[in-house]
């Protein structure tokens, strides 16, 4: 700690560049933490997923739909306790530029199965009981400054016209995971509307046991295997992660591109400290000459690369954390629960401990190897 | 009684394919509490001796000894340490820390103590008042003359106490008076604290103020 100030005052010698590589290091560090985000979040969605709740889609693509007469063979099929559906809607809010998910859905047996959709009684009742009522999430709510009792028209681009709902009921999700700018109806709206022409887009099966995932799965692509629409049955966590992989090796790609980040920066931070070091060879020999020992210089040295690279870090990584838990950033709903998770920081800074010891450790030890008499040689 | 002990010292160097003697069975005393200049032209060995006795190079052979402790057979370690105890050391361009004040600089080899920071700050405010530069303390090198900065780089050699002050050209950047006042200073610091000290200076002017001068020509010393 003596030697504390002496660490300070040559990180204040060039006060410019000192700022520069910190800041290098926060945007590299804050760069890792919002891909790596992405990856976590991602897999956050299917982790979250009950074992005991499966999906049944259409095998061709989910864009298929199923028939109604399924649910009742599905609700039949031994270790299945309960079913739901639902359908997507894909329609447009406004002008179009505010994206969120809407689906049409079985609201007593789907609020059933999701018991994380959070809603307070009396809401729910007056979702329950109203045909062209909306179920809406918290987020949504917010950021479109919509309140309870408000009628919402959104233009349908796979079920033509404007439909109109009016919000009875908001949701709060009990995973942070989970989707909170969602809108919710009745699927008997979209059935009576469009002619009972609609049929679900995918089923969602309740388990006795989680155990019999396998064996029910088999049954029902076995049921349907031959029939105009077979399925393809499998847990949520592997249907949520679906999803995940329609976006291509994406954890592969982030990390790649977060360790190309990182490993950029330390080229830029290596080469800082070592312009610093070069220029203060006759001040370590000085050092050297009152008795500083090769050890100590070797010190001061890791403690100066130590010293930019976690402030920088610090900067960078709290910042992530701060700047998208303030924000409630979600990817514009494409990443619901969008966070910098603790073992995102803790890695972060296993980096920054690796950044700060590859580029200390060339200066360092060549500032505790220097030869006193060459060096003064140079500055006498 | 000798303080400084140089027996059999031969040093030799290594430039490119050529290997250069600088000593060649070099045997000499510096006695306790003395103030030796020493003189010669350049390339005759002067500042590697004062190397060879401050442990900040070794002998190729023979022996360094300073009060009792052969400097030229130690570790690297202990010689870092040992000069902290033993050895003021000060250069021709003053070698100040110039991110650090003059304070700072001069508290430097306290770092290496295990003194407390007050007693630290006592030492510095002494040696301080010794060089005359007091009111200097907070100013940093680029604030300084050149001869306050020679005068802080004796705060700095003196700050620990050291059994040996060193000094290789200290007047050798300054102007006459400057020059004055750093020789005024060393002589008292040799009569009054009884500091032996040996000075590699060009100046004989300078070396006029020592008690001895010694001459080494071509690593050998003059009669």
């Amino acid at each position: 700690m003596k030697l504390l100030p002496l660490v300070l005052a040559n990180l204040r010698r060039h006060s410019l560049r000192t700022l520069l590589t910190g800041l290098g290091v926060a945007l590299a560090m804050f760069l890792f933490a919002s891909l790596r985000s992405v990856v976590t979040t991602l897999n956050a969605g299917s982790a979250i997923a009950s074992a005991s709740r499966m999906v049944v889609t259409h095998a061709t693509a989910i864009v298929f739909p199923l028939p109604m007469s399924y649910r009742e063979r599905l609700a039949a099929v031994p270790g299945v306790e309960a079913t739901t559906w639902a359908n997507w809607f894909g329609g447009q809010y406004g002008d179009g530029r505010v994206f969120f998910a809407q689906y049409a859905i079985d609201p007593e047996s789907y609020l059933a199965m999701f018991p994380e959709i959070s809603v307070p009684a009396d809401q729910r009742d007056a979702f329950l009981h109203e045909r062209t009522a909306a179920l809406v999430g918290k987020g949504l709510m917010e950021k479109l400054g919509w309140r309870l009792g408000q009628d919402v028209t959104i233009r349908g681009t796979i079920y033509p016209g404007d439909w109109t709902f009016t919000i009875r009921a908001v949701y709060t999700p009990t995973e942070r995971a989970i989707d909170d700018r969602s809108f919710i109806f009745h699927y008997d709206y979209l059935d009576e509307r469009t002619g009972r022409t609609v049929t679900p887009g995918w089923y969602v099966l309740r388990l006795r046991d989680p155990s019999l995932a396998a064996k029910v799965a088999q049954t029902i692509d076995d049921m349907f295997r031959n029939s105009s629409a077979p399925t393809k049955t499998g847990t949520e966590k592997a249907f949520n992660q679906s999803f995940v992989t329609m976006w291509g090796n994406v954890q592969f790609l982030m990390n790649a591109i977060g360790m190309a980040v990182v490993f950029a920066i330390l080229m830029v931070t290596a080469n800082a400290m070592m312009m610093t070091a070069r220029e203060r060879m006759g001040e370590v020999a000085v050092l050297k000459t009152i008795g500083f020992t090769d050890r100590t210089l070797f010190g001061l040295v890791m403690a100066e690369a130590g010293i930019v690279t976690f402030a920088g870090a610090v900067l960078g990584l709290g910042g992530a954390k701060l700047l998208y838990a303030g924000t409630g950033f979600n990817a514009f709903g494409v990443l619901p629960g969008f966070d910098v998770t603790p073992a995102t920081l803790a890695l972060g800074l296993a980096i920054t401990l690796l950044l700060a010891t590859a580029s200390g450790v060339v200066p360092a030890r060549r500032a505790a190897r220097l030869s006193i008499v060459q060096a003064l040689r140079h500055v006498e | 009684m000798s303080l400084v002990e140089l027996r059999h010292v031969t040093k030799s160097f290594q430039r490119d394919t050529q290997q250069i003697e600088v000593f060649d069975d070099l045997t000499l005393d510096f006695t306790e509490g003395s103030f030796t200049a020493l003189m010669g032209p350049s390339g005759s060995g002067k500042s590697t001796l004062l190397n060879l006795v401050a442990g900040l190079d070794r002998p190729t052979g023979g022996s360094v000894t300073v009060a009792g402790a052969t400097v030229s057979a130690m570790t690297p370690t202990a010689l870092a340490g040992w000069r902290a105890r033993h050895i003021g050391f000060v250069f021709q361009s003053y070698n100040l820390l110039p991110v650090l004040t003059a304070f700072q600089n001069v508290e430097l080899p306290l770092l290496l103590t295990r003194l407390a920071k007050r007693e630290r700050h006592e030492r510095v405010q002494v040696a301080l008042g010794v060089v005359g530069l007091e009111d200097r303390a907070e100013h940093y090198p680029r604030q300084l003359s050149g001869g306050q900065e020679q005068r802080v780089a004796i705060a700095r050699a003196i700050v620990s106490d050291p059994t040996l002050i060193l000094l290789d050209e200290p007047t050798g950047q300054l102007d006459k008076r400057s020059a004055e006042d750093v020789l005024g200073l060393l002589q008292r610091l040799n009569a009054e604290f009884h500091k032996t000290i040996i000075m590699v200076t060009h100046d004989a002017h300078a070396a006029e103020k020592a008690g001895q001068v010694l001459h080494l020509d071509k690593g050998v010393l003059a009669p």
